[in-house]
């Protein structure tokens, strides 16, 4: 009987878990998933916290209850792997050996790797709506605010979600206007990138969304500092932008026993990984999903449930002693929240940027474009998540490689 | 693409200005490089930076971000804008004629 350890009980791990429960009979393998508590949160939903679009309790649930049968499950923060001796080294003192390692442990937040970000006005003034307390309590700070600036700053990427910042200052925009109060506020948005987005067709559609409404854009704007006394920022560069209320994505990072581990991770603690199989490059029994991965692809849900079909595949395979299957193309595909309703999608992978047309095939909803379909698309993905994404069901005519029919080749918006 | 002359050697650069072929890239062609990005004086840490932006593409394929260049060269991010005050990974990796860092998707 193979051991299968799957560390992370987030996005990445529940749905492989489930996948690998339903591929391996229970006398193949023993499948056994840790992670630190049992409250697993709906990321994309927080974006909705701030402005009273969803509660808390809206998109939490018990980890367990998203597992199939006989899948055992450790609650107790991971202190590091032996990646030499194969086994996992658990903070309550238990140890668990494997065959197959899959490290499902995300990205964390490291606020304090920027200056001034944690002083006086952490959760006063300045807030991050990138876990459930911050996005929690920006909504009370934004329910008070009558008027003034209010600055989105992205420290550096990579981060979670690239989309979710803008999304962010869309409803904003959205959420003043509802209050009667937009022509009170001054929105800016502070990006370290040198336009709206990482991929040039889509930062061009959405750079145009943020002047349609009103919205300032600063880019190439490191933040090197935050005074929360003085309120402002100041990138590296000497540039300084004002602030009443700041809403801050901080740096990112891999977990930090990834860092603990020897030879597990990279400088910023994320595993290297091989961009097509998904297998690390650390040891051939460590396979890696999600956000934890260093491949060149977006951190979110939609590009970790594509990882998760040739994941299970490559472990079945390794366990075989077969070669491994180069099938990830890097596929994404965020919906992107833009106020009043609507929405718009985008479609890529590792070769192909953002093209416009309709997704998944000629009959879909449109790409590129904002639509009310959209925005249910948006909604209905929470749906989805708990429902066919997590249990690992596979949806008909929606297979993980990027769709090309239906898609506008060479085009450009 | 195109062609364009440094120090005396013929290279390609791409639109950017970065370099299509590390290969065609040496050490000579510094000086004259960092005058095109505004640095004019090449102190030891400048030095120091270009080689380590160099020997991190040969070994992983792609230069290292500003951030992980903090982390990992020996010079802090501070230090970095003031060696290279239009932004540090990307005029570092144009004059070690290395591709433009990748690290933002
Ligand atoms: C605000 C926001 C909006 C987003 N919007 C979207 C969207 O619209 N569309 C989209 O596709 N994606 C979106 N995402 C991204 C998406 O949520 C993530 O990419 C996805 O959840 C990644 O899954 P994962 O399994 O890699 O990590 P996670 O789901 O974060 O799971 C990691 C797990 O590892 C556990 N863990 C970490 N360290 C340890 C340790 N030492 N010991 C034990 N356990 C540990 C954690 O508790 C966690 O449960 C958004 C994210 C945010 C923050």
């Amino acid at each position: 009987m193979k051991r299968i350890v799957v560390l992370g009980c987030g996005t990445g791990g529940t749905l492989v878990a489930n996948r690998l429960r339903q591929r391996f009979d229970r006398h193949a393998a023993r499948i056994t998933v840790v992670d630190q508590d049992d409250v697993h949160v709906y990321q994309p939903g927080l974006l909705f916290v701030p402005f009273g679009l969803a509660l808390a309790e809206d998109i939490v649930r018990p980890r367990r209850r998203q597992l199939h049968a006989g899948i055992d499950v450790a609650i107790s923060a991971i202190d590091r792997v032996d990646v030499d001796g194969n086994v996992v080294h658990l903070s309550n003192g238990e140890s668990l050996d494997y065959d197959v390692l899959v490290v499902a442990t995300g990205a964390v937040l490291v606020p304090e790797e920027t200056e001034g970000l944690l002083g006086t006005g952490w959760l006063q003034n300045v807030f991050t709506f990138y876990n459930l307390e911050g996005a929690q309590a920006l909504g009370d700070r934004l329910a008070q605010f009558e008027g003034g600036r209010l600055v989105v700053n992205v420290v550096d990427m990579p981060i979670k979600c690239p989309v979710a910042p803008l999304e962010f200052c869309f409803l904003a925009d959205w959420y003043f206007r509802e209050r009667g109060i937009r022509d009170q506020v001054d929105i800016t948005y502070a990006t370290p990138l040198d336009g709206a987005f990482t991929k040039p067709a889509a930062s061009h559609a959405l750079a145009g969304l943020l002047e349609e409404k009103g919205i300032e854009l600063v880019t190439e704007f490191n933040a090197g500092e935050y005074d929360e006394a003085a309120r402002t920022i100041t990138s590296y560069d000497g540039r300084v932008v004002p602030f009443d209320v700041a809403v801050v994505i901080p740096l990112h990072g891999g977990a930090p026993y990834v860092g603990r581990s020897e030879h597990l991770g990279d400088e910023l603690n994320f595993v290297p990984t091989d961009n097509r199989t998904l297998q690390s490059q650390v040891r051939p029994n460590i396979f890696v999903i999600g956000d934890a991965a260093n491949v060149p692809a977006s951190k979110a849900g939609s590009v970790t449930h594509f990882e998760g079909e040739t994941v299970v595949d490559n472990i079945e395979r390794f366990l075989d002693g077969a070669d491994l299957d180069a099938s990830y193309d890097g596929h994404a595909n965020c919906f992107i929240e833009t106020g009043f309703h609507k929405a718009l999608l985008i479609d890529f992978n590792y070769d192909t940027e953002p093209l416009p047309g309709h997704f998944p095939g000629p009959l879909g909803v449109p790409l590129m474009k904002e639509s009310r379909l959209n925005h249910l698309g948006k909604l209905m993905f929470q749906w989805f998540y708990w429902h066919v994404l997590l249990p690992g069901r596979d949806v008909p005519g929606l297979g993980s490689a990027m769709p090309h029919a239906g898609k506008k080749q060479g085009a450009r918006t | 693409m195109t062609t364009t002359s440094i120090a005396g050697h013929t290279v390609d650069v791409n639109d950017e200005g970065f370099f299509v072929d590390p290969n065609q890239w040496t050490e000579d062609m510094v000086p004259a490089l960092a005058r095109a990005e505004g640095i004019d004086d090449l102190s030891e840490q400048h030095w120091q930076v270009i080689r380590f932006m160099r020997s991190q593409y040969q070994e992983k394929g792609t230069g290292p971000t500003v951030r992980v260049l903090g982390k990992t060269s020996g010079v802090t991010v501070k230090e970095l804008y003031t060696l290279f005050p239009k932004g540090p990974a990307k005029v570092a990796a144009k004059i070690a004629g290395i591709p433009k860092p990748r690290g933002c998707i």
